[in-house]
């Protein structure tokens, strides 16, 4: 099997950030080789995410406040707080995964580069494509093998590719998730036989399968065991710079270890989650201004 | 007892005895007295249609299951047009019901608004609780005046592939009378096939609604669109229930009985041309005679309605094993 390499394929060259909806004509009418692996990979640079003044509800339960955040162009933001603070909820609401939940509601502007994933005119499916998610729990599909895995996306929107494209896909992308070099000679086994590590990465691969702008993960390694921890946080090290990534975690040393900046969540009793503190990850932990801070990450939170 | 003694016993795996208490007991009873009461039911059944069939099998022999015609005082007759029929009729049923039911099912669980779905499992059920005699007079009233253009029409332009052929059609002159495509193969089957779409589409919604939430997320976090995520995950989370539910629906096309009679005009031949007049099946066949039958043509019925059980039986059982086997089916 001979895969183009990355640089034998001439991919366009990236358009300033600044330029608006790059990959809202999805569906390539030319299905040739380099147009799909073009229209699949966009021009993918990572892209700043702005969340700006977001309130959430479930019902009239209201579980966030004016939250306002942005996470820069190839940094790795790390949400931290305590359980029930709206982490979940704040990343479900950036890649519009939070309105599939029936009565939930928000308010506030998403701005995907200068592009509010939430305005009339862009579609939901779009907004997901571009901003891709990891679960809590690694959830491959489990009828399907590695490589369909892998490239389960491309099906999932409606790309149709041949064996070439997605051979290179597959292979490009699991190496993105450090598992290319395990699953190698196995890539046509059904997922279910992996490591929850393994199937974790999997799920990173399948994600950036398509050149999201932007990854979000819900911890990520809560369901893993120390080793596979280290190797989806030494996957998150490589990402970083390709891809904007945002990580909820209720780990400190994670968050020390993976994260460039840091946002602090909290909710008072009966209160809605709000954004205590934010900052370069150091300063959060090297010299927080806020006492509340203080005592969460040096774990002296109730 | 000696050292040795124990030593053995050590590497034997040790026996455990369970204790159960009386309430236990008592439930367990009473549960399998039922399991037991109905593996019992089943095979009483069997013996009854078995012992009462002996005569007119140990008389026609082998050529029980390839005679055609069904004369049991002149001793002629067997299952092979009957059989036929009944298979014809529910390959039709089921070729209708199953991509309705799959359809039903699919926008019940994954399009339809939540008042939508309350009232469309509703309408389901009662389409389920109607009484098949009630959808016989509908077939036949209703229905059947209303098909027979539509199949004059299949046969002419679609004649010439076997199954749509009808004799006295060559698709050139005009059509001489409709009758010749009432009470036939077509209409019973599509009677029948309104009244299994309910249990299939009930058992079809029910495994597509427990796809686990997790590979909806997935799927729909990867940009997928309703489509994507009903081919990817949806279909084939629910196979199993699927082909369960397609299985079951089989089933009870091929034992329906009273819609049928109603509707088809009995013919004692293999009658391969499902829009043509004319069809039988075993179950029709014995509500049809078995009231003005002597005690031989009453053991001949029985041998039909044997031939039908057994194969319904391995169909249950085939439809269980593959259910078995899928992950949805597994669950369930
Ligand atoms: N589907 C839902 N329906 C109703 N309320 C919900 C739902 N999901 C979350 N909530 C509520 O929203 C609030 C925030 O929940 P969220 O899951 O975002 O917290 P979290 O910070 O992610 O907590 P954890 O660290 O335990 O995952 C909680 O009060 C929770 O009870
Ligand atoms: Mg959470």
């Amino acid at each position: 099997m001979s895969l183009p390499s990355e640089t034998a394929i001439a991919l366009p060259p990236a358009p300033p950030s600044s330029v608006a909806p790059r990959r809202s004509g999805w569906r390539p009418a030319d299905t040739s080789p380099l147009a799909v692996l073009s229209a699949v990979r966009g021009s993918s640079v990572a892209t700043e995410l702005r969340a700006e003044e977001i309130n959430a509800w479930f019902g009239d339960h209201k579980v966030l406040d004016r939250v306002s955040l942005t996470m820069p162009t190839g940094q790795v933001s790390a949400l931290i707080g305590p359980s029930g603070c709206g982490k979940s909820t704040f990343l479900r609401i950036l890649n519009r995964m939070h309105e599939l939940v029936p009565a939930a509601s928000m308010s506030g502007r998403v701005m995907l580069g200068d592009q509010d994933i939430y305005a009339a005119d862009q579609r939901v499916t779009s907004a997901r494509r571009r901003i891709g998610m990891v679960f809590q729990k690694p959830n491959p599909f489990p009828a399907m093998s590695i490589y369909e895995n892998a490239i389960s996306a491309l099906d999932l929107t409606g790309v149709r590719a041949d064996r070439v494209v997605k051979d290179f896909l597959v292979e490009d992308s699991l190496r993105k998730a450090s598992l290319w070099e395990e699953v190698r000679h196995r890539l046509h086994q059904p997922a279910g036989g992996l490591s929850g590590g393994q199937q974790q990465r999997l799920c990173i691969a399948r994600a950036m399968a398509i050149s999201p702008d932007v990854l979000l993960m819900d911890e990520p390694c809560s369901a893993l065991d120390p080793t596979s921890t280290r190797r989806v946080e030494d996957t998150i090290g490589e990402l970083r710079g390709q891809v904007t990534i945002v990580i909820v975690t209720h780990n400190m040393q994670q968050a020390a270890r993976v994260s460039d900046r840091c946002a602090f969540f909290l909710a008072a009793q009966g209160q809605p989650g709000v954004i205590v503190e934010q900052g370069p990850t150091d300063d959060m932990f090297g010299s927080p201004r806020d006492q509340r801070t203080r005592d969460y990450v040096e774990g002296r939170f109730g | 007892m000696t050292e040795g003694a124990v030593e053995e016993q050590v590497d034997q795996p040790r026996k455990i005895k369970l204790v159960r208490d009386l309430p236990d007991k008592l439930f367990r009873g009473v549960a399998s007295a039922g399991g037991v009461t109905v593996l019992l039911i089943m095979l009483l059944v069997g013996t009854f249609l078995a012992i009462k069939a002996a005569p007119a099998l140990h008389q026609a022999g082998f050529s029980f299951f390839t005679t055609q015609a069904w004369n049991p005082d002149g001793r002629h007759f067997g299952v092979a047009a009957l059989l036929v029929g009944t298979v014809l009729i529910a390959l039709v049923a089921v070729t209708i019901a199953v991509p309705l039911s799959t359809a039903t099912a699919l926008y019940i669980t994954e399009y339809a608004p939540r008042r939508m779905k309350t009232i469309l499992i509703g309408v389901i059920d009662l389409m389920a609780a109607i009484p098949s005699v009630v959808y016989g007079l509908w077939g036949f009233f209703f229905l059947e005046s209303r098909l027979a253009p539509v199949a004059a029409w299949i046969a002419q332009h679609f004649g010439w592939i076997p199954i749509f052929k009808v004799k006295g059609v060559d698709g050139h002159q005009p059509i001489s009378s409709l009758t010749l495509f009432t009470s036939s193969t077509l209409i019973a089957g599509l009677v029948v096939g309104m009244m299994i779409t309910p249990v299939i589409t009930s058992i079809m919604r029910e495994v597509f609604s427990q796809v686990p939430v997790g590979e909806r997320e997935a799927a729909l976090g990867l940009g997928g669109t309703k489509a994507g995520v009903i081919r990817t995950v949806v279909l084939p989370f629910g196979k199993g229930g699927m082909i369960g539910g397609t299985m079951l629906g089989l089933g009870r096309a091929l034992g329906e009985t009273i819609a049928v009679y109603m509707i088809i005009s009995p013919v004692f031949t293999i009658q391969p041309h499902i829009l043509q007049s004319g069809a039988i099946s075993v179950s029709s066949l014995i509500a049809l005679q078995f009231a003005e039958s002597n005690s031989f043509g009453l053991s001949a019925l029985m041998a039909a309605g044997l031939t039908l059980f057994l194969i319904t039986l391995l169909i249950n059982f085939a439809a269980s094993s593959v259910v078995a086997r899928s992950r949805s089916g597994a669950s369930s």
